[in-house]
């Protein structure tokens, strides 16, 4: 933890140091050892869904509350990969108190660089250390399956 | 021992690389790579006699038979069954167990009757017997492993009751890859009128079957584990269990005469069981894969990968990050990187072109036994080197660095 430190304090702009891997790793480490928002919580207001991926273990239950047109929590827990859970927690770190059409807009953006489109790194924050993900096939399904079961619940939220 | 350089030449797959690296193929339980021979078989059918077998009137449609048939004997014969109408041609493990489970078990289990398995079972040797057990009222049961994860005749023993009808286990399993002792489980089971299913789909492929010695009574196997193309695979039966056999299948080809008031007569075995148009180009695949095994000689086969299996576990047992699970089975090896998820372990081997295995493989309830939820596995086949081995040994050692394999 050396750069991150200060990319978390504000000394280091983090879209300036999108070309340093040692920091996307700190990163990606920093959430998987130390996952924000894991936990689930028995509450009724909250919707969940399981997300279990069909093609590898990853297999992580997601939980949001809504309070009108904001996502007023996240949760999350299961079993996954470094690459899951850390993308997970950095979701719902980023997504949570958003409103939905904020959360939308992310959302959007995160998927077009996971699939390799135009996208605006700014908003993403920590979420830009899955740049890369396009060049690991076999991992879009692990930096994906949070954000997706997170998109169902807004959906669900909606009906 | 086999010259494996020479062999490697006949498998077109171990010139590509992936990642920038020289293929290495380590995922042999999964499935194997095709030699040439297997190919040119397949490609030959497609470009020069492909007619439909058993109609037509015609040389061509006789030469597709002759060539079907020949590959229904070279199986017969790599078994060492005791007639070519034991072997019924299927798409593979699976369906062969899903056709003893609802062709023979579901017409002979009876209400309180018992089946039994292991925990190490794949899924397609457990979950049609759960179904067979809802639907006929009967029970699963579990013949205990011992401490390693070994079936032995001992806790066969034990597990047998007065009501147990089915014993349907793994000759090698998936994950541990250990033997079970098939000729004394069914020369005890048949003493106690239970018939005895193998899973052979991780045996098969990797030593001599000799049915006929073993006495099992079915015994399923797949076609792409053992160098033959996927989508073909065998159920072996005993002939006069493969008569009180129902198909779960019916149609064209599988009947002799039939007549509008549903009274059906059908074939004999195996034809009973292939109805519709079979999978030629794969039974004439398998075919060539069986005497391209036959020509190598599966004693060889079998000892060499035993050496190789012995070298990886010495050279893994030094390294401290490595965790290993069946140190003393004979098949796959299955291991994690100590504090790194399989499926990471496995994306970082890939980065180095190494082919490696990570998840449950199938046996979703080993978990219960190994009190690991998933695991790494290596398996190995007769074209694997020892430099290949040298070079998995390597990203072992990386471990740590797993997250490299999403940032190369």
């Amino acid at each position: 933890m050396h750069l991150l430190k200060y990319v978390r304090k504000g000394m280091i702009s983090l879209t300036h140091s999108l070309n340093d891997p040692q920091l996307m790793r700190e990163i990606i480490m920093d959430h998987y050892s130390n996952p924000r928002n894991r936990g689930l919580v028995d509450d009724d207001s909250y919707l969940k869904v399981n997300m279990n991926s069909e093609t590898c273990i990853d297999n992580l239950d997601i939980q949001a509350k809504f309070n009108g047109d904001v996502i007023e929590d996240i949760r999350y827990d299961g079993e996954a990969c470094a690459i899951c859970i850390s993308s997970t927690s950095i979701m719902s770190e980023l997504l949570k108190g958003k409103t939905k059409e904020e959360a939308q807009e992310i959302i959007d953006n995160y998927m077009n660089m996971i699939f390799e489109k135009d996208y605006n790194p700014e908003i993403l924050e920590e979420a830009i250390a899955f740049q890369n993900t396009y060049k690991q096939a076999n991992r879009i399904k692990c930096a994906t399956l949070g954000w997706n079961g997170l998109i169902e619940l807004m959906k669900e939220s909606e009906e | 021992m086999l010259d494996v350089f020479t062999i490697r030449k006949d498998f077109p797959m171990l010139n590509r690389s992936m990642h920038n690296h020289p293929l290495i193929y380590l995922d042999n339980g999964a499935t194997t790579l095709k030699p040439q021979c297997v190919i040119d078989a397949v490609c030959n059918y497609l470009t020069n006699y492909s007619g439909n077998a058993h109609r037509g009137d015609y040389d061509l449609s006789h030469e597709v038979d002759t060539q079907f048939e020949e590959a229904r004997e070279a199986i017969q014969k790599f078994i060492n069954a005791k007639r070519k109408e034991e072997i019924v041609l299927t798409s593979g493990s699976t369906d062969s167990l899903n056709l003893v489970a609802y062709g023979y078990g579901e017409t002979h289990i009876n209400e309180g009757d018992e089946i039994l398995v292991t925990v190490a079972e794949h899924a397609s040797n457990t979950l049609p017997w759960f179904d067979i057990a809802r639907k006929n009222k009967a029970i699963v049961n579990y013949i205990e492993l011992d401490k390693e994860g070994k079936l032995t005749l001992d806790n066969v023993k034990k597990a047998i009751t007065d009501h147990t009808k089915i014993i349907a286990i793994a000759e090698v399993t998936n994950v541990l890859g250990y033997h079970a002792p098939m000729k004394e489980v069914c020369d005890h089971a048949h003493e106690k009128g239970i018939i005895v299913i193998a899973d052979g789909a991780q045996s098969v492929p990797h030593q001599v079957t000799d049915v006929q010695a073993t006495g099992v009574d079915f015994l399923a196997f797949s076609g792409h584990k053992m160098c033959g193309p996927t989508g073909i695979g065998v159920l072996y039966g005993k002939y006069e269990l493969l008569c009180e056999t129902w198909p779960t299948r019916l149609g064209g080809g599988s009947n002799s005469r039939y007549n509008s008031c549903g009274s059906v007569t059908l074939k004999n075995p195996p034809y009973k069981f292939e109805a519709g148009t079979p999978n030629i180009e794969g039974a004439i695949g398998l075919g060539a894969a069986v005497n391209y095994l036959n020509h190598i000689g599966m004693n060889n086969i079998h000892e060499y990968e035993l050496y190789l299996r012995n070298y990886a576990i010495e050279k893994m047992k030094q390294l401290d990050n490595i965790e290993i699970y069946n140190e003393n089975s004979q098949g796959a090896i299955a291991f994690n990187i100590k504090n790194v998820f399989s499926q990471d372990g496995a994306s970082l081997f890939n980065t180095y072109g190494i082919c490696v295995r990570a998840g449950q493989h199938c046996a979703k309830i080993l978990d219960e036994f190994l009190n690991v939820t998933n695991t790494l596995r290596v398996s190995f086949y007769f074209y694997n080197t020892i430099e290949e081995i040298d070079a998995f040994i390597e990203v072992c050692k990386k471990g740590d660095d797993f997250l490299d394999a999403f940032f190369e």
